[in-house]
């Protein structure tokens, strides 16, 4: 049973609650149709409990190729754990891209903070972008950190790092946050030159200071590491736990060097995926929660095509007019019948990216979240 | 095949079926080279428009907690006024058109946008986009065409009734808003057998603009006004303020009602734009769609700040021809536009405000009194509901 007192107290909060609820209807209906944090975007966009942004604070060359952003996050952010990634939202010429990007900032920074280094890919739109035009003051779009390539929460006696190219990225803010805690750390990096070496002077001073052992690649002069190199560099390779994060090809060689040493529990891998979707002619169009699928050809329209098969689709005018037919395409390519223009989604648009199923057809595999 | 109701001139007589997939393949080019460049300069449009709305919307709320101060009521009224016109129609009508889906931002998207108006999004988008987008002046299929409640075409049946329509249309303007939720609900046609009434999906239409219309009531009437009270405590008249709130938010509806039903009746009714048999639309081509929306709209020639508070409205002919490409951009494409009816000597029907809201006002007139003449064969059948036709090609 409930005492007197407990039941005032819980009256009281009860109350209250009414009361702020009440209040908060109120100021709902001041800014109706829209809710008031829109009105606030006007002045402070980072307080929107409704979209979380960041605000670029620093921007910092890191190569020639990379750059590394100071990001202040807006309400409602969750700090990260090291290794982990963020997905970033940028409007590159007017339409917002989302990208995944590692944290290289060490956790629990006090201003709240943290960091993503960035770099160029090949015809990469977005890393591109952010190379030549990442600005402070600039906004962005985020989402929070994600991703389980990260270290336990009791530090190994001896840990090995094996990366290439960006896959230092979340390394660093791995070795940033929990080296004080390491005792025994490798570092096997690979870089096309010495210049390419994304925080090599953090990295080589690092070492210097005897906080690690860095052996560095530079596969310009010296070729890909294979595994076997690998294991006469660090020869009780398979007493560490190791974390690896690089080019597909990389993780693969080493994940079945694990596998065959018997050693696979210790081997954690990142892999960043780079969808490539190429416009061709036609596809499969899956319908992920009703299991259809339909083989369309080039000419017919993704709307079509799943009616044909026996999905239910929205529909209104057939025509490219109404917009009452979009379907978020979780990932795959699409060509607008009508002026050809291509639009694809990927694993990193989540399920964001809303095509008009009447006037779109397959251009290769897609997957509709319907 | 694309047939106008019968008129003593016709004025397509002189095109060719090649002719009119020609036209669409020269709108598809114009239509291609705006795609080609829309993008961040779009964003940044629409994203300064919010911006700039939602500025003189507070800040004409703000004067109107002094509306017992005359100069403060008056520019308080005028600014709110301007923000619910912005916020209708350069803003809420064009995103809900899906213009500015291709930014990807959730917030600023046909799916999600909600607006200043009795009718709901959603409702609005059916009866809007679908219906009246896709069967633009045809009669007894678009309802734009005298919502419904007016004689719009020398074909169509007098009766006494009609005499009233110059009255119900300066009704309908006043309280445009409300008509238009009417108008998307089906009201007069839901309302009348009890079949109709009861049926489920019109009852969840009918709840959803009654939760719109008690919000924005009780923001417009009672919030706000409300709010004016503490500061006419202090200067010893909260009656007064409320009032004067009240009718501030009253007038600014009014104002935007008014104009946006001038402007809308500018698009369809003046002289010169043509309406299309019900039955003519079967198997159309997407040239002949163009056509059609070309024939059928009238556009409104002024300033480019006439432009941006008629959300680009005054460019209906550019807008009917693409109605999801950003509506700054018509004023671009117009010129080409226009030389696209010239060489195919087509009447490009625009005119200033005035003259364009006198034409339409006298048609409405016109077409309260029966025809001078008989009109010729007229077919008075009640059209059937749903589209039988065959979608049209896209
Ligand atoms: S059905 Fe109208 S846009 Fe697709």
């Amino acid at each position: 049973m409930t005492s007197p007192a407990r039941t005032r107290r819980l009256g009281h909060v009860a109350v209250t609650r009414t009361l702020r609820d009440g209040a908060w209807r109120v100021v709902e209906l001041i800014t109706t149709p829209v809710v008031p944090a829109d009105y606030l975007d006007v002045i402070a966009p980072l307080r929107n409990p409704t979209v979380l942004r960041a605000r670029i604070e620093a921007v910092r060359r890191e190569t020639a190729n990379a750059v590394t952003l100071e990001l202040r996050p807006g309400r409602n952010w969750q700090p990260h754990q090291p290794g982990q990634y963020v997905r970033l939202g940028v409007d590159v010429d007017g339409v917002r891209l989302w990208r995944a990007y590692s944290v290289s900032s060490a956790a629990g920074r006090k201003d709240g903070r943290f960091t993503v280094t960035v770099n160029a890919v090949k015809d990469g739109v977005v890393s591109g972008y952010l190379l030549k035009h990442a600005r402070r003051g600039m906004i962005v779009t985020l989402d929070l950190p994600a991703g389980d390539f990260v270290l336990p929460a009791s530090p190994p006696p001896k840990a090995l790092f094996v990366t290439a190219g960006s896959g230092i990225t979340p390394v660093m803010g791995m070795l940033r946050s929990t080296l004080p805690s390491l005792q025994d750390v490798i570092v096997v990096h690979s870089a096309r030159t010495p210049s390419d070496v994304v925080f090599g002077a953090e990295l080589r001073s690092l070492a210097e200071a005897g906080r690690i052992r860095l052996i560095e690649r530079h596969t310009g002069a010296d070729g890909r590491l294979k595994p076997d190199e690998l294991a006469s560099l660090v020869p009780d390779l398979f007493e560490r736990e190791t974390w690896a994060c690089g080019p597909g090809e990389m993780l693969d060689d080493l994940t079945s060097h694990w596998t065959d040493a018997g050693a696979a529990d210790r081997l954690h891998v990142e892999r960043f995926r780079p969808t490539v979707l190429v416009a061709g002619d036609g596809g499969t169009v899956t319908f992920e929660r009703t299991g259809t699928t339909a083989e369309a050809t080039g000419g017919t329209t993704i709307l079509d095509a799943g009616e044909a098969a026996g999905q239910l689709m929205p529909s209104g005018c057939r025509m490219g007019i109404c917009y009452k037919c979009v379907l978020p395409m979780r990932e795959g390519i699409v060509r607008d019948v009508r002026d050809g223009t291509i639009t694809t989604a990927t694993e990193v648009d989540g399920d964001k990216v809303l095509i008009q199923t009447c006037i779109s057809a397959a251009a290769g595999p897609c997957r509709f979240d319907a | 095949m694309t047939t106008l109701q019968r008129k003593e001139v016709n004025p397509i007589a002189h095109l060719t079926p090649e002719d009119i997939e020609q036209i669409g393949r020269e709108l598809d080019a114009i239509r291609d080279e705006v795609l080609a460049v829309r993008g961040e300069k779009d964003a940044k449009y629409i994203r300064r428009m919010i911006t700039i709305q939602r500025r003189v919307e507070l800040g004409s709320r703000a004067l109107l907690l002094f509306s017992l101060f005359p100069p403060a009521w008056i520019l308080g009224t005028a600014g709110l006024s301007i923000s619910k016109i912005l916020e209708n129609m350069e803003i809420g009508h064009n995103i809900l058109h899906g213009q500015y889906d291709f930014m990807r931002d959730p917030k600023i998207h046909s799916t999600t946008w909600e607006w200043d108006s009795a009718s709901p999004a959603e409702q609005w988008k059916h009866s809007h986009n679908e219906l009246h987008h896709k069967y633009t002046n045809v009669v007894g299929r678009d309802n734009d065409l005298g919502y419904g409640i007016m004689r719009v075409d020398e074909q169509q049946k007098w009766v006494p009734a009609h005499l009233g329509q110059p009255l119900y249309n300066f009704i309908n303007a006043c309280f445009f808003e409300y008509g238009i939720a009417a108008y998307d609900l089906e009201l007069g046609r839901n309302l009348k057998t009890k079949k109709r009434r009861s049926n489920p999906a019109f009852r969840a239409n009918l709840r959803a603009v009654g939760r719109k219309i008690r919000r924005q009531v009780l923001k417009d009437y009672v919030v706000h006004p409300a709010l004016a009270i503490p500061v006419g405590f202090l200067m010893g008249n909260p009656l007064g303020a409320f009032l004067g709130t009240f009718a501030a938010n009253a007038v600014a509806s009014l104002v935007r009602n008014l104009w946006s039903h001038s402007v809308i009746m500018c698009g369809h009714f003046p002289k010169g734009v043509e309406t299309f048999e019900r039955t003519s639309i079967t198997g159309e081509t997407r040239g002949e769609w163009y056509l059609r929306q070309m024939l059928g709209s009238a556009n409104i020639s002024g300033s480019k700040l006439m432009h941006v508070m008629t959300g680009n409205l005054s460019h209906q002919i550019e807008h009917h021809l693409f109605p999801d490409l950003p509506a700054s951009r018509y004023a671009e494409i117009a010129p080409k536009v226009r030389a696209l009816f010239e060489k195919y000597e087509l009447n490009y029907v625009s005119g200033p405000l005035v003259v364009q809201v006198a034409s339409a006002w006298a048609k409405v007139f016109r077409l309260a009194l029966p025809n001078r003449k008989p009109a010729k064969a007229i077919d008075h059948s009640i059209p059937p509901r749903h589209p039988a036709e065959q979608p049209a090609a896209v």
